[in-house]
């Protein structure tokens, strides 16, 4: 078989095109900031394989694509972090430290012939002391880094999910109304009238307020229908329907 | 150093889930290292561990003190630790060495936990011990033991536990109280007297430290409360709330408490004669 000429304009536009269908089949993940951290809000069915993960004592990760992918690159970030905090110190660990380590990665994989791209976008978030320093950095396949100052939005639809997020965003919001934005966001890319219940979604927060030096928390559902309850749109978590 | 060009392909190999044998893999020499001389003479020992179980978890309360020969090398050494949300570690033996190998398990815990996103069992904690115990014998040997106690909410049964090391990596479960270092004979024939099962975490921080300031009325390696610079035993308890350290200020209560009672008995509280 002859091989034919493909100008490397073309060959990465090819391989961006492949890597962009693959994270736009996914449901979304979004990830906001609010007064008392970060929060992470995932469209996830699984109770089990999560795309929200702590990796460090105050970095948070996030991920849409494929699932054995980003489960490898959240497992190398889980061990470049301890490794550095073990060799080093706890407070050498850095959320930027991370994001770098993860954009030359996918950088060379996305550029290099032989493999495919990685069909992944994440986000390494990371809590400072004062809301002001928090810090949410996305990574798309191709390993270029956008510093995020209020949220990131990544999968699918995500156009729709930033228009939402965009308008009902406020500084010095409160975690129910982050996350009940975050939703909001996500059902917005299903169109209209679409409600998502508790049991379609992971919620996970970097949560200034913990006095542990951990401070990630999963938000078990009892309580994100506390969360969400509040919201003036569904006055019953219960009557909430699985979209 | 390596890790700060991206991540190289050895991050990225499936692999387990310790991160000991990940360390050993990557950076083999920031693992603990080992010689041939007795090398006793250069570290600083820390002494006495004490820890016992009540009716909900688990206290432990180590001394302050750590020596070489004669010397007091440190007032105010830490020996109990917490290794994650609900267990203990406190440290008798080289205190180098020891305090390095806390570091390493509290790492090799929370690495496990969160790359398999659930912690592992207190036995599995237990275990991974014993093993970093085991590894560190070439130094043992040379005069530099660890013997770690081990203390934890058990989440599985729903019970506080103690577990004891020996040189060899041997595990033992304790039931009731145990207490380790060089003070433990005197700790422990304290709380023989002073144990009760009922007790209330508050009580069982009394005992515990009660039986320290045995340990260091007839131990001169053991420190006991030092009025005059105000450094008291580090008491910590595990319960299904996780662990938590008793405030400075609880402690100085205790020992205000203690003191005026031993300056009525100097030999301390008094066991019925039954």
């Amino acid at each position: 078989m002859s091989m034919m000429y493909v100008a490397p304009e073309q060959q990465m536009k090819d391989r961006a095109d492949f890597a962009r269908k693959g994270i736009a089949r996914g449901r979304s993940v979004v990830v906001v900031r609010h007064d008392e951290g970060i929060c992470f809000v995932a469209e996830n069915r699984s109770q089990s394989l999560h795309k929200i993960s702590e990796i460090y004592d105050r970095i948070g990760f996030a991920a849409v694509g494929r699932y054995n992918e980003f489960e490898n690159l959240r497992i190398a970030g889980i061990r470049h972090a301890d490794l550095r905090g073990y060799s080093y110190d706890r407070q050498d660990v850095t959320g930027r430290g991370l994001a770098n380590a993860y954009a030359q990665l996918l950088g060379t994989i996305f550029s290099a012939g032989g493999e495919k791209p990685y069909e992944v976008e994440i986000v390494v978030a990371e809590l400072g002391a004062e809301p002001e320093q928090d810090e949410i950095y996305r990574l798309t396949y191709d390993g270029s880094v956008v510093d995020e100052s209020r949220f990131a939005v990544m999968g699918g639809q995500t156009e729709a999910i930033s228009r939402t997020i965009s308008d009902g965003f406020a500084e010095g919001m409160g975690l129910a109304d982050a996350v009940r934005l975050a939703v909001r966001g996500l059902e917005s890319a299903h169109g209209e009238d679409t409600t998502l219940g508790v049991e379609s979604l992971e919620v996970a927060v970097l949560d200034r307020s913990r006095p542990q030096p951990r401070k990630f928390r999963r938000i078990p559902r009892a309580q994100l229908s506390e969360l969400l309850a509040a919201t003036p749109e569904t006055a019953d978590p219960s009557e909430q329907t699985d979209s | 150093m390596a890790s700060d060009a991206g991540l190289p392909p050895e991050f990225l190999r499936a692999g387990s889930s310790s991160f000991t044998e990940f360390l050993g893999a990557v950076r083999p020499e920031l693992l603990p290292r080992h010689s041939d001389h007795d090398l006793s003479h250069l570290a600083p020992h820390g002494t006495t561990i004490v820890a016992a179980t009540f009716d909900g978890g688990v206290v432990m309360a180590g001394d302050r003190r750590a020596t070489m020969g004669n010397m007091i090398a440190q007032r105010d050494i830490q020996k109990v630790y917490p290794a994650d949300e609900y267990s203990l570690v406190g440290i008798a033996g080289a205190a180098g060495i020891a305090v390095e190998m806390v570091r390493l398990f509290r790492v090799e815990l929370e690495h496990y936990e969160k790359v398999e996103g659930a912690p592992l069992s207190l036995d599995g904690k237990a275990n991974r011990l014993a093993g970093m115990i085991r590894q560190n014998l070439p130094m043992a040997m040379q005069g530099l033991a660890v013997l770690p106690l081990f203390a934890g909410w058990d989440q599985g049964t729903g019970q506080g536990r103690i577990i004891s090391y020996d040189a060899t990596g041997g595990r033992y479960e304790e039931t009731s109280f145990h207490s380790v270092g060089s003070g433990s004979v005197f700790a422990r024939g304290a709380l023989k007297k002073l144990y009760r099962p009922d007790l209330t975490a508050d009580q069982a921080a009394m005992a515990v430290v009660q039986a320290l300031y045995d340990a260091a009325d007839d131990d001169s390696a053991t420190g006991g409360p030092d009025l005059t610079r105000k450094i008291f035993p580090i008491v910590m308890v595990a319960s299904a709330d996780g662990v938590d350290q008793f405030e400075e200020s609880e402690i100085s209560t205790m020992m205000d408490q203690l003191i005026a009672g031993r300056m009525q008995r100097p030999d301390g509280p008094e066991a019925d004669l039954r």
